[in-house]
């Protein structure tokens, strides 16, 4: 157990470009901190240059006190589990799930406790025998979490581990990885495109776009405040929102519409107005401070509705509850509170 | 695809049995000739059914051979070729795993000079060279002995370009867990990418068994001494001294035991052998 | 290219080392050897030796036998691929259309592959055996006398034959790969355009084998060029007349047993930059293949 500090890591890779740029995070031991982005944004390296995959260009890396920059991956005290599972196809489950520790130098008896305790917990005893090729999919994840906790490790970092399961799998795999890892209460950062997987299984996610943090924040945090358009895009879905509107004269003007909102003094002129989708109540008519949707089309979901529509020529979703019958038009009303400004240019947040 | 087309699948067998008597035929002829007594050939053609000599000859070519002819028992020439062929496809196997490993995992200066210092000698067969190369052997002490018959051949740019192309589709996340679960080097060398390379080692052993067995200039010119002559290398001798005074029925003893144990190699492991095949022309 | 990597500096020239010091020794301070051999000539006594430029070349241009060998290795090489590369798609085509018993055929055609070139060498030429041999007897009765030591056609025939025999297995198993890459639905597809076995293999199965049957065009010239030393050797020793003696075969002549060294040499540079231009084949068409 260990907290893990990152103090402006950066990475370039030879020949590549800068793929993560001055990351600084602090993980409290026992934390579950997500790393979310799109592809590309340097999640990856940023794990693996926390794993002692990757060097580390600038910055430096501490697991608990000590700095690791040159610290050889094996003696980190970490675990990995990896997107594709990296299970040794000619090792048994119970051979892979020892590898490590008779590397270490672990007495045989202490890892056939281990073995079986970690089998006992992730219910993989019944295949301890079997080599991964005879697996399912979702069989294969449990052993790499496996080989994962019988090191006992100080931390434990995760690739996408759920990215190569069935949708149902994946939800259910989703809760134990989070019962487990409060249970056992192991750091762990755990890296995923799925912005949902990150909201479900953070204590704080850490959002990152072309190798640099966005946001910091526990997940309600960053839904309710996201710091900049691209969080406000990035999380949640359907997604925020976001159209161009006019501050003039301390008033807020969105496609010809006046909408109250106290707004902070010396704004003015434009900036982007965002607003999610379930945030937006439908109202029997246009009155005062409503907004005028021309509606598109409509999607199904079962449990709600989709709109999808335009206000003043931008494009706009709102979410209405299943059943609710939808016109030509939809007069629409935000709270106050539920109504984000951001800067045009920088995109970040103004309120 | 359902065709059915009788005359053409009668054709099809028929051009299948040919092929298979025509392979056949010369080794049936020497099979044949080798169960007769001497005597049999002075009759102007060669018998066409099976003698009763068979065992007489077989065991005198392996127990004295022929000495009339300089031919030293065949049993200590074929101990020759099996260590000969031994100790060339093990060898070529083994350093040819190690440089792999090395230019795939490692990245090191002059890196591409050795590659391509290993890929040159795709160009360089030992016949073409062969005259330079046999006085650095002689130079070297190496003649008559285990050392000259094999260590020469053992350089395989081949094999060494096979074993990189399978090391190369191994996930480097297998790598990483590895170096996570504490494996070095060496560790991983022998853990996980040996234990992943065995049906591409045991192919390439069929290959290079083959192709150590059947060397035939190279030991002809390096052994003088009979104590190190290998039984491919040795049938020309056998044959040309023998020409004279017919005794083909034990030369041709001789030409069966020499291609029995190969040919028993690619009968008994088919599928090695063709996987070896294929994949070392990639 | 590998993403992890081990960043020790030594160790992969440990791992190196053996192969290194078997190729520097033995592949190319030899060819080094050659090369430079290939510059110099000795006087008759083998006292003296002098550099003499490209004299040695030279002189092989000139030298009937020589470009009769170059002659000889062309008609050779081209006899043994076209024969051996025929039989071989006759063969693989018939497997290839069976549902049944084809391992089995396959077994029966591919062993010939584990025999050394000397004994089938050895093997054909007991069977063309002049005096006692049972295809000279036969061909006596149609009234055709056969002596492949005193007649260079026969001669030719005998190491052709014998060259194309063995290489059979081989081809035959590339042909039969090739067969088995080519989509079914290809092939169905013509069947349905109504076209008949005949014509579907001339459209489609051939120029479709095209990679493979130019891969092992190649494979098949180097094969006769080198490996074919011990049919050479053990049957004709060249002769009648110099009739079968190709390059290679010259090499060792002049170099053994002429101890003609300059000569010896200089046909061996030409004969590595024939390799190398082999080789380069070679891998074009690998690299065309992993393209297609
Ligand atoms: N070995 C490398 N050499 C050069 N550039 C690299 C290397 N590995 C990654 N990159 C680049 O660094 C950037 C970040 O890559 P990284 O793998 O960390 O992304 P990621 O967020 O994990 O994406 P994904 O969700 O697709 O896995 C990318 O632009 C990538 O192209
Ligand atoms: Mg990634």
């Amino acid at each position: 157990m260990a907290s893990i500090t990152l103090d402006r890591v950066g990475k370039t890779y030879p020949g590549g470009g800068q793929a993560v740029t001055d990351v600084s995070i602090r993980i409290a031991d026992g934390e579950f901190l997500v790393l979310v982005g799109p592809s590309g944004c340097g999640k990856s390296t940023l794990l693996r240059m926390v794993a002692g995959l990757e060097t580390i260009s600038t910055g430096t890396v501490a697991i608990g006190d000590r700095v690791v920059n040159t610290v050889e991956p094996a003696d980190r005290d970490i675990a990995m589990v990896f997107q594709n599972y990296a299970l040794y196809p000619h090792m048994t489950v119970r051979q892979n799930l020892a590898y490590g520790l008779k590397n270490r130098g672990t007495p045989a008896a202490e890892i056939a406790r281990r073995v079986d305790e970690a089998a006992a917990i992730l219910e993989i005893g019944a295949f301890l025998d079997r080599k991964p090729r005879a697996l399912s999919g979702g069989q294969r994840q449990r052993v790499a979490m496996g080989r994962a906790i019988v090191r006992e490790p100080a931390a434990f970092l995760f690739d996408e581990p759920l990215s190569n399961l069935d949708a149902k799998l994946r939800l259910s795999m989703r809760g134990e990885i989070r019962l487990l890892q409060k249970r056992l209460g192991t750091t762990a950062i755990y890296v995923t495109h799925d912005q949902l997987e990150a909201m479900t299984l953070a204590d704080r996610l850490v959002v990152l776009n072309g190798g640099r943090i966005e946001q910091i924040g526990t997940p309600m945090e960053v839904y309710r405040r996201p710091a900049t358009t691209f969080v406000a895009a990035f999380i949640g879905s359907p997604a925020m929102n976001l159209i161009p509107a006019q501050i003039a004269d301390g008033a807020l003007t969105v496609g010809g519409v006046r909408v109250q909102l106290p707004l902070p003094s010396g704004l003015d002129g434009p900036v982007t107005l965002g607003v999610r989708p379930e945030d937006l109540q439908p109202r029997r008519n246009g009155g005062d401070g409503h907004l005028t949707l021309d509606v598109s089309y409509v999607e199904d979901l079962g449990a709600q509705r989709l709109v999808h529509g335009r206000i003043g020529g931008h494009a706009m979703v709102c979410t209405l509850p299943a059943g609710h019958a939808v016109q030509d038009r939809l007069f629409l009303h935000a709270d106050a509170d539920a109504l984000h400004l951001f800067d045009v240019q920088g995109g970040r947040r103004l309120t | 695809m359902v065709e059915d087309r009788p005359w053409l699948n009668r054709l099809t067998h028929l051009v299948l049995i040919l092929g298979v008597l025509i392979v056949a035929f010369p080794v049936y002829v020497a099979l044949i000739a080798s169960t007769h007594p001497a005597t049999a050939f002075s009759t102007g053609v060669i018998p066409l059914w099976p003698g009763d000599q068979m065992w007489e000859n077989y065991s005198l070519m392996m127990g004295s051979g022929l000495s009339t002819a300089g031919a030293p028992p065949l049993a200590g020439m074929i101990l020759n070729s099996l260590i000969m062929a031994l100790v060339i496809a093990t060898g070529k196997i083994a350093i040819s795993v190690t440089s792999a490993f090395a230019i795939v995992y490692f990245r090191f200066r002059f890196r591409q000079l050795a590659f391509w210092a290993i890929f040159v000698t795709l160009m360089l067969p030992v016949e073409v060279r062969i005259v330079p190369t046999f006085k650095v052997v002689a130079d070297l002490g190496m003649l008559n002995s285990y050392a000259g018959l094999t260590v020469p051949l053992i350089a395989s740019a081949t094999a060494t370009f096979l074993f990189r192309q399978v090391f190369l589709t191994i996930p480097d996340e297998l790598t990483e867990a590895a170096r996570i679960d504490g494996a070095g080097p060496m560790k991983f060398f022998r853990d996980i990418l040996l234990p992943l390379s065995q049906t591409n080692i045991a192919a390439l052993f069929v290959i290079l068994f083959i192709y150590g067995w059947n060397q035939y200039l190279w030991p002809l010119l390096i052994t003088t001494d009979a104590s190190y002559y290998t039984v491919v290398a040795s049938i020309k001798r056998l044959a040309q001294a023998v020409d004279s005074v017919p005794q083909w029925n034990l030369v041709m003893a001789a030409v069966i035991l020499a291609m029995l144990p190969p040919v028993l190699v690619v009968v008994g492991m088919q599928r090695l052998f063709v996987k070896g095949l294929v994949e070392t022309e990639k | 290219m590998k993403r992890t990597i081990f960043g020790n500096q030594v160790l992969p020239w440990l791992l190196l080392a053996p192969q290194l010091v078997v190729t520097l020794v033995f592949f190319l301070w030899p060819a080094a050897q050659a090369i430079w051999q290939s510059f110099l000539r000795e006087d008759a006594f083998g006292l003296n030796t002098s550099f003499v430029w490209f004299l040695n070349y030279r002189a092989l241009l000139n030298d009937g036998d020589y470009m009769a060998a170059l002659g000889t290795t062309a008609i050779f090489s081209v006899s043994v691929a076209a024969l051996s590369m025929g039989l071989a798609l006759g063969l693989a085509v018939s497997v290839d259309r069976l549902v049944k018993r084809a391992p089995l055929y396959t077994t029966l055609l591919v062993w010939p592959y584990a025999v050394a070139p000397v004994i089938a060498g050895i093997l054909w030429w007991f069977i063309f055996n002049p005096t006692i041999g049972i295809l000279p007897y036969l061909l006596d009765r149609v009234g055709y006398d056969w002596n492949h030591r005193l007649q260079s056609g026969d001669a030719m025939m005998l190491v052709v034959i014998a060259a194309a025999w063995k290489q059979v297995s081989y081809n035959f198993l590339f042909f039969v790969a090739g067969l088995q890459s080519i989509p079914a639905s290809l092939r169905e597809a013509a069947a349905i355009d109504g076209a008949g076995p005949v014509k579907r293999f001339a459209t489609i199965t051939f120029p479709l084998l095209a990679p493979t049957t130019f891969f092992l065009m190649v494979v098949n010239v180097t094969y006769t060029m080198f490996d074919t030393f011990g049919i050479i050797d053990a049957t004709t020793g060249g002769g009648p007349n110099q009739a079968t003696t190709i390059l290679i075969y010259k090499i060792y002549a002049d170099g053994f047993l002429a101890l003609n060294l300059g000569s010896s040499a200089a046909q061996s540079v030409i004969l590595m930059a024939i390799v190398i231009v082999l080789t380069m084949i070679q891998f074009r068409y690998i690299e065309k293949k992993v393209a297609y």
